[in-house]
């Protein structure tokens, strides 16, 4: 126990030491403040994987590492769609994902967003349209906002999320 | 035949077939990979191939049949059960069967319809077909009190798809049988439509936590066959990219293992530890991701020059922070209770039914290909192999701890030994009819790629091998007689990819 807390003081609050993200992102530190702004309240996330490689999996998790402080923000990852303001996308969508994707999507309460998470999730990627692979997330449920890369950097997935969420409020009485 | 590792070739008839897995298995050698092939635009045939793991290295068995109206060719399943899911693959992509009863669809769900076989040279690969599903038949368990749990293919968490569904009888899980197949996209069908100098880039995404395995594994069959050396500054920098994948992969892992037994102080230091790995790689080769280091004939860029030093010191800092995380862990009683004798896959059980990789090495099968067969640069580094004999969750902890310090030993080596010279030289375009095997042993276990090449620089036929085939199953065995709420340590514990399965 003594060495476990003090290991936990040693390595201190690292969302604090965050560097500076690569070039055309914004700090974490500004994001963070935004998305408090904007939301007021959690933003209740479900991630579904419709076909991707896993890249992007491996992205999403690592917005909940300490450097991002994904919950300390207001943003959380839930296990089920009924509990989801959002769904997270990624993959180019395989035939045999479409229904699983469609019924989840159908799960979700209205009002919701989605979010289509990577370059397959955004256009198909280097799968594109195929007897296998439907292509794009948008191509087969509705999608508010896309987000590039191959894989995302966490840094960019947190700036789409927040994207979503302004635009959402701009454009609409789009209450969440 | 052309690969990295020592490899031979050998073209056999319906018996042989047989015989020839008979006494691989009677020697101790391992099913690593079998699939199919429609060649009946060159000679009327289908071609089956399986490529065994023995001691003198990778033996490569090919067996043709007539295209007739109904090909078929002897099951390896006897011998190798493992290959049972691989000829469902078989027959759903190409509809040649093996002469096993088990036909229920593995990769098609229907997405396709039953008399369509896209692996053959006459499907169109953008026919669009609308889905007709049916229901599975999945083995029932019948008795008092029993019942079934139903989850996925849509996991509560950020993880791929599948479905897994379990018979119990109040918490005690009786029987498990997986359902894959959800990420099937027609990988192989793609590969057949790219240059081969463009084809690395698909390999890297069959499954992207192991990309540079995969896109390794694409170029060395490349360089292969086109007769390719790349310099040694490129091979030891595509091996510090894999054990860095190894690396970020393990501690991954070990975080969420932590997590999946009640500890979130591990997951919280250890995804510290994989982030700050990534950003090491995003500063020094050029990608937290390294989706598109490798490329044929060497890699895409080098390290900058004042690398060395701070790398050193990364993996100085790295090492003592896993060291004094392995001693919380093993000290910590909860942690440990959920982690011993949690989902055993004990060593007989792992043996028979063809484990491999990293799940081998945790039941006490000590192969690693870095070591059994070591290529460039593995040759010079001597690599250690590690293994566990309990085969239980604890077992697969302290095996990714072992080759966590192992990879940090690897990587110093290379960066403090790193040749000096150019990262890459040109690969011409292979003649066609040519075909050529690569083998890489990357953080899960071998993966393969076992290319043919076409005329005027294009890829006739592509087949990526992810050692989940072989070790998906397992879990089906370690899981008996534990609790259902262990299952998503033991599945975490194995971690075995999806998409690299599903293809």
């Amino acid at each position: 126990m003594i060495n476990t807390l003090s290991r936990m003081i040693r390595t201190g609050i690292l969302t604090e030491e965050v560097p500076r993200p690569p070039k055309g992102d914004l700090p974490i530190g500004e994001l963070q403040g935004k998305v408090r702004r904007v939301l007021g309240r959690a933003l209740c996330i479900r991630h579904v994987d419709a076909g991707s490689c896993n890249g992007c999996e491996l992205e999403i998790q690592a917005l909940n590492n300490p450097y991002y402080n994904l919950e300390g923000i207001g943003i959380k990852f839930v296990a089920s769609p009924r509990h989801a303001d959002m769904l997270l996308v990624t993959g180019p969508v395989s035939v045999n994902m479409e229904e699983a994707l469609k019924r989840t999507f159908d799960a979700v309460p209205d009002p919701k967003l989605v979010v289509a998470v990577g370059d397959c999730g955004a256009c198909g990627g280097i799968f594109g349209k195929s007897y296998a692979s439907r292509g794009a997330v948008a191509d087969v449920i509705p999608v508010d906002h896309t987000i590039k890369g191959c894989p995302p950097s966490p840094v960019t997935i947190l700036q789409a999320i927040l994207e979503t969420i302004q635009s959402t409020h701009a454009s609409t009485n789009y209450h969440l | 035949m052309p690969s990295n590792l020592p490899c031979s070739h050998k073209r056999v008839g319906a018996v042989e077939w047989r015989e020839i897995a008979k006494s691989v298995r009677s020697v101790g050698g391992r099913l690593f990979a079998l699939w199919g092939t429609d060649d009946r635009d060159r000679d009327g045939s289908f071609r089956v191939y399986a490529v065994y793991l023995q001691s003198g290295g990778v033996a490569i068995v090919e067996h043709g049949m007539e295209g007739g109206t109904k090909p078929t060719y002897p099951s390896l399943r006897e011998y190798f059960p493992s290959a049972l899911r691989m000829e469902r693959a078989i027959f759903d992509l190409l509809g040649i069967k093996s002469m096993e009863p088990d036909h229920r669809g593995w990769l098609r769900h229907g997405g396709w319809p039953e008399d369509a076989f896209p692996l053959r040279r006459d499907f169109d690969r953008n026919s669009q077909f609308a889905v007709v599903s049916r229901p599975y038949p999945f083995v029932q368990v019948e008795g008092d009190g029993v019942h079934e749990i139903a989850v996925g293919p849509v996991h509560a968490g950020t993880i791929e798809p599948g479905h897994f569904r379990f018979s119990v009888v109040g918490e005690k899980v009786l029987r498990l049988e997986e359902r894959l197949g959800y990420k099937h996209k027609g990988i192989e069908k793609l590969f057949e439509t790219m240059v081969q100098k463009e084809g690395h880039r698909l390999a890297a995404r069959i499954s992207g936590d192991s990309a540079v395995a995969y896109s390794w594994a694409y170029c060395a069959a490349l360089e292969a066959v086109t007769g390719t050396i790349c310099p040694p500054r490129a091979v030891q920098l595509r091996a510090l990219a894999l054990e860095h994948e190894r690396l970020a992969n393990h501690l991954g892992d070990l975080g969420a293992l932590g997590n999946d037994a009640g500890f979130a102080f591990g997951l919280t230091q250890f995804s510290r530890m994989k982030e700050d790995l990534l950003r090491t790689n995003q500063t020094y080769l050029s990608a937290r991701y390294l989706m598109d280091f490798v490329v044929p004939g060497g890699v895409a860029s080098d390290l900058p020059d004042d690398a060395s030093r701070l790398l050193l010191d990364h993996y100085r800092f790295l090492e003592a922070d896993v060291s004094a995380m392995r001693n919380t862990y093993d000290n910590h009683a909860g942690v440990q209770d959920r982690f011993r004798e949690t989902g055993i896959l004990s060593q007989e059980t792992a043996y028979n039914l063809d484990a491999v990789g990293l799940i081998a090495r945790a039941s006490g099968i000590p192969h690693d290909l870095r070591s059994d067969f070591p290529w460039p640069p593995y040759d010079k580094l001597k690599v250690k192999v590690y293994s566990q004999p309990s085969g239980d969750v604890a077992a697969r902890v302290a095996l990714r701890f072992d080759e966590v310090l192992e990879s940090l030993r690897i990587c110093r080596a290379l960066v403090t030994d790193l040749r000096a010279g150019n990262t890459g030289t040109a690969v011409p375009d292979a003649e066609p009819g040519l075909f050529g095997i690569g083998v890489i042993e990357g953080w899960r276990g071998p993966v393969l790629i076992a290319l043919e090449t076409g005329p005027n620089g294009s890829i006739r036929r592509c087949h990526p091998h992810d050692p989940s085939w072989q070790n998906w199953p397992l879990i089906e065995y370690a899981i008996l007689g534990n609790l259902v709420p262990d299952f998503p340590l033991i599945n975490k514990s194995f971690n075995l990819s999806y998409s690299g399965h599903d293809v």
